[in-house]
């Protein structure tokens, strides 16, 4: 893929809004995004929204204009933002459109997610206390940990980092650092991670502007080109979240998968990436993301980590925004915030948080429930 | 005496006087799936068979719920004085499959990934007339010390 890209970007801060609506701040985020590509509605020839607690995306066109575009409501777990842009992507690269936008936007309760399940009488598995993302989170690493050697200093040093990041970007949530001890210090949630190295559930907005790449310097002088955006779901065998039974064989995850689908839709490999977003739902799957995503080995992460690669200036900058843990998790919103932060650091214009040495090619990674993956691979 | 009742009437034998689960085993491939569920995930084929799992396996990951899960859907205790932390893993069935349970033991330093686990029912929480809601747990080998 190299037919799309990125001209606008828009967001509306994460964390809390008090009297905004999930659709409120999809609506600024919306409007943002038109006034960074120098675009009105009008100009907009195909939308995507994405939101998991709703409400229904395309209801937004009553505030930002009734036009008759077209308006596609996506709704794919943590993979919403990816497939949106996806979706977005390809009406463009089928010509069935030049320019057209992807909004994503949510607001959850506070507290971990609430998930029922079942269709087949009383909900057995919520109601045995199991259908928590955090117990995956703590069993998935805990088994990483006893296989690869990663320490719970290592995870501590995931959250500081991200809360470090946050601190210097003025659209994140959480904007205090924390140090190590104080992460490791912080309530036992889901042994053996800690409330600090969890994201929250949150709230915020997010708009891209998309156009056909040969169209783009018509419209801005600093495009970002999409190179691939893949989606992918689980395979037989792999370790996923909620699975009350898992087969004795293993096979990759989606997130390899679609990583590998990505590098080769993009003719890159790990090595080419300048800056990644990895889904950090809490600090061990940043860890363990490093290496499904291919930037190391497995085990390789608790020596970059301690040694400072993995942080803005270091040797691969991952989660420069703060990530999730940050950032909060508004489902709808989270994969578009990556990219967005992406599209910033290749533009040069992360002001605080900028890496250095002029960043050539992003990547970003989503991975949720109940075992799906998307991956973008974005370049200057 | 407390009567009990099962949280599902489909994931083991209740009433049994040994704890019991079941699965199901696809005709075509011999793959098991837990609970029981029409279609193989492994080979895609339809055809499956109820049968029962092993009670003994071997501890494959751990965490402890250290938080009251929100409440609904679960039906155990969640204000500060009730709720109890408690396990959860994956125990690995030899030739079957690995199951997510509830742990009896929910001290980290007494759970140890390879350490054998035995099935046994336990008790979620009580329901609104008072009985006790039974789900299937592990207990480590040699102290299923209840029911």
């Amino acid at each position: 893929m190299s037919g799309v890209a990125i001209i606008g970007i828009g967001m509306h801060a994460f964390g809390r809004t008090e009297g905004m609506s999930g659709m409120d701040q999809g609506v600024v985020a919306a409007r943002r995004a038109l006034a960074d590509a120098g675009l009105r509605w009008s100009d907009i020839e195909f939308a995507v929204g994405g939101s998991m607690q709703g409400p229904q995306p395309d209801s937004m066109v009553s505030r930002l204009g009734l036009t008759g575009l077209p308006f596609t409501n996506v709704v794919n777990g943590c993979a919403t933002g990816g497939t949106a842009l996806a979706t977005a992507a390809n009406a463009i690269e089928s010509g069935r459109a030049d320019v057209a936008i992807t909004i994503g936007f949510d607001k959850h309760e506070r507290g971990a997610f609430r998930i029922s399940s079942d269709s087949k009488g009383p909900d057995w598995y919520g109601g045995s206390g199991l259908a928590l993302t955090t117990q995956f989170f703590g069993m998935k690493i805990t088994r990483y940990m006893h296989q690869y050697g990663i320490s719970q200093s290592t995870l501590a040093k995931v959250a500081e980092k991200a809360f470090r990041n946050g601190s210097l970007n003025p659209m994140a949530w959480r904007r205090k650092p924390l140090s190590e001890q104080e992460v490791l210090d912080s309530a036992m949630l889901s042994w053996p991670l800690t409330q600090y190295m969890f994201c929250s559930p949150g709230e915020g907005g997010v708009a891209l502007i998309l156009c056909d790449a040969k169209k783009a310097t018509q419209y801005t002088e600093h495009p970002v080109y999409l190179r691939a955006s893949v989606m992918r779901t689980r395979r037989y065998g792999s370790f996923e979240v909620l699975a009350p039974s898992l087969a004795l064989e293993h096979n990759d995850g989606p997130t390899a998968d679609a990583s590998r689908d990505a590098y080769e839709a993009a003719g890159i490999g790990p090595s080419d990436v300048d800056v990644a977003q990895l889904q950090d739902t809490e600090s061990g799957a940043e860890v363990m993301h490093m290496a499904e995503n291919g930037f190391c080995e497995h085990g390789e992460q608790e020596a970059m980590i301690q040694a400072g690669d993995t942080e803005i200036g270091g040797r691969l900058p991952i989660n420069t925004d703060g990530g999730c843990l940050a950032n909060g998790e508004p489902i709808g919103a989270s994969g578009l915030r990556q990219v967005c932060e992406s599209v910033l650091q290749l533009r040069g214009d992360a002001g605080e948080r900028q890496v250095p040495g002029h960043p050539q090619v992003a990547y970003t990674h989503v991975y949720g429930a109940p075992g799906i993956s998307a991956v973008t691979v974005l370049t200057r | 005496m407390t009567t009990r009742v099962p949280v599902s009437e489909w994931l083991f034998r209740w009433p049994s006087d040994h704890p019991v689960l079941l699965a199901s085993r696809c005709l075509n491939c011999g793959n098991h799936v837990f609970p029981v569920q029409d279609g193989c995930p492994r080979c895609t084929s339809d055809a499956s068979e109820v049968v029962e799992l092993g009670s003994r396996g071997t501890l494959w990951t751990w965490t402890v719920q250290g938080f009251p899960p929100k409440a609904p859907p679960f039906l155990g205790a969640t204000s500060p004085e009730g709720f109890r932390p408690f396990g959860v893993g994956y125990v690995e069935l030899p030739g079957q499959l690995k199951i997510e349970a509830r742990l009896t033991e929910s001290d980290p330093d007494k759970l140890e990934i390879g350490m054998e686990m035995d099935l046994v029912y336990d008790v979620i929480g009580v329901d609104e007339q008072g009985n006790e809601i039974v789900t299937y747990a592990f207990a480590p080998a040699g102290q299923e010390g209840q029911s």
